[in-house]
């Protein structure tokens, strides 16, 4: 039972609390340049939900049962990265032949994760603190989900601001996003305290 | 972009390749790229310098591998290629980090790391280290280098003495000063390279 509500307590945590766009400041390249649309930054998040949570169920036990027996912990920033361009290549395949239409849906932005922080950064801090499997996986879904979650709310006030125009010249595109984060950022540090990690 | 008469002399080339790394292309104001570490990592000086230093050196010597290699790597392959060598390169830092400067490795630990992923190097390596020779991608790498550890230390130090009143630990504010502490947490860190943004932007006269 502890166990359970201890995953419950890491998920809402990463969800609100350790957001990993709004407090960890990761995934901010997507964040800015996809943020432009709802579809697209819902297709972005999907994608990225799917990859981290693969990439953290497969780090894991690469690290915790090949690298740590043998000593080999130095070389985990090149296994990690490698297992990561290794699976989104292999989903994609794997989509291509498979699932045409979610392929056609999000399968454009699946190249664009291997370079996405965020994918390694849960894997990192995973492996930093120490977490177990299942903590590890559920730390992923809730890290991921809360990025997608970040991401379009970002849209829908993009979209939103296209609407009422009149942004100064050199604050249109990344400033005003930069900006608006901002604010969500300032209004989610009125989750602090509900739950600690 | 300089005119194909300047591009002849090779000291232009060479001075016209760093001034547009250094300003007229600027990583993270420019390009908005490497903008997480710009942000996570500029709430200390002391961490924005050993951030910046990291991703210098290791574009420096990406800089070097990939030009060097750049007609041995596949076209198919090169990314992972790229990101093996800078992988690589971001172990030595961390490593060099963790033995010499321990309090600095502790607060910015998983952020070294994740120079792997930062768009500058991936960035630099894919637009100009695989079709450039060694000198001129050794010199690329050093402006985009130095114009983000530049623009790093630059955020910090304004978010250290408005969000602490210090600027390398030493006081700089007066004894009544109140920290803003919001500029040292993460919205801080938004409002902050927005108003680069904007400021740069308007200066360069670009839209969107």
């Amino acid at each position: 039972m502890s166990t359970f509500v201890g995953l419950v307590t890491v998920f809402i945590a990463t969800l609100l609390t350790h957001n990993i766009a709004l407090t960890y400041l990761l995934g901010m390249c997507p964040f800015i340049s996809l943020s432009k649309r709802i579809e697209t930054a819902s297709g972005m998040g999907i994608a990225v939900i799917f990859v981290v949570v693969l990439t953290a169920a497969l780090n894991w036990p690469i690290y915790n049962l090949i690298l740590v027996p043998t000593h080999s912990e130095l070389i985990y920033y090149i296994t990690f990265i490698i297992t990561i361009a290794a699976s989104v290549q292999l989903l994609e395949m794997i989509m291509e032949r498979f699932l045409p239409a979610l392929q056609a849906s999000f399968g454009i932005f699946l190249p664009l994760i291997t370079v996405n922080c965020i994918v390694l950064a849960v894997s990192l801090f995973m492996i930093i603190r120490e977490y177990g499997f299942l903590k590890s996986v559920v730390f992923a879904l809730g890290s991921s989900v809360g990025w997608t979650m970040a991401i379009v709310v970002m849209a829908a006030i993009n979209e939103k601001l296209r609407l009422i125009g009149d942004i100064p010249r050199g604050m249109r595109g990344p400033g005003i996003v930069m900006t608006s984060a901002g604010i969500i950022a300032l209004a989610f540090l009125g989750f602090a305290g509900i739950v600690s990690l | 972009m300089s005119s194909p008469a300047a591009l002849r002399r090779p000291g232009a080339q060479t001075w016209g390749t760093f001034l547009t790394g250094v300003w007229r292309d600027h990583p993270i104001f420019s390009q908005v790229l490497g903008i997480c570490s710009s942000l996570a990592v500029s709430n200390r000086v002391e961490n924005a310098i050993a951030m910046g230093a990291g991703v210098t050196f290791v574009l420096l010597a990406t800089a070097v591998f990939i030009a060097g290699l750049r007609k041995l790597i596949p076209g198919r392959v090169r990314m992972i290629a790229y990101m093996i060598i800078i992988a690589a390169f971001v172990i030595i830092v961390d490593r060099f980090l963790r033995a010499f400067f321990p309090p600095i490795s502790e607060q910015i630990g998983p952020y070294v790391g994740l120079i792997i992923t930062n768009c500058i190097l991936m960035g630099r390596a894919e637009a100009f280290f695989i079709t450039n020779t060694v000198p001129q991608s050794l010199v690329d790498g050093l402006a985009n280098g130095l114009g983000y550890t530049m623009t790093l230390v630059l955020i910090a130090i304004i978010r250290e003495a408005v969000g602490f009143g210090t600027i390398l630990g030493m006081r700089v504010m007066g004894a009544g000063w109140v920290n803003w502490v919001v500029l040292s947490m993460a919205p801080g860190a938004f409002f902050l390279v927005s108003l680069f943004i904007w400021i740069t932007r308007t200066l360069a006269g670009k839209d969107a």
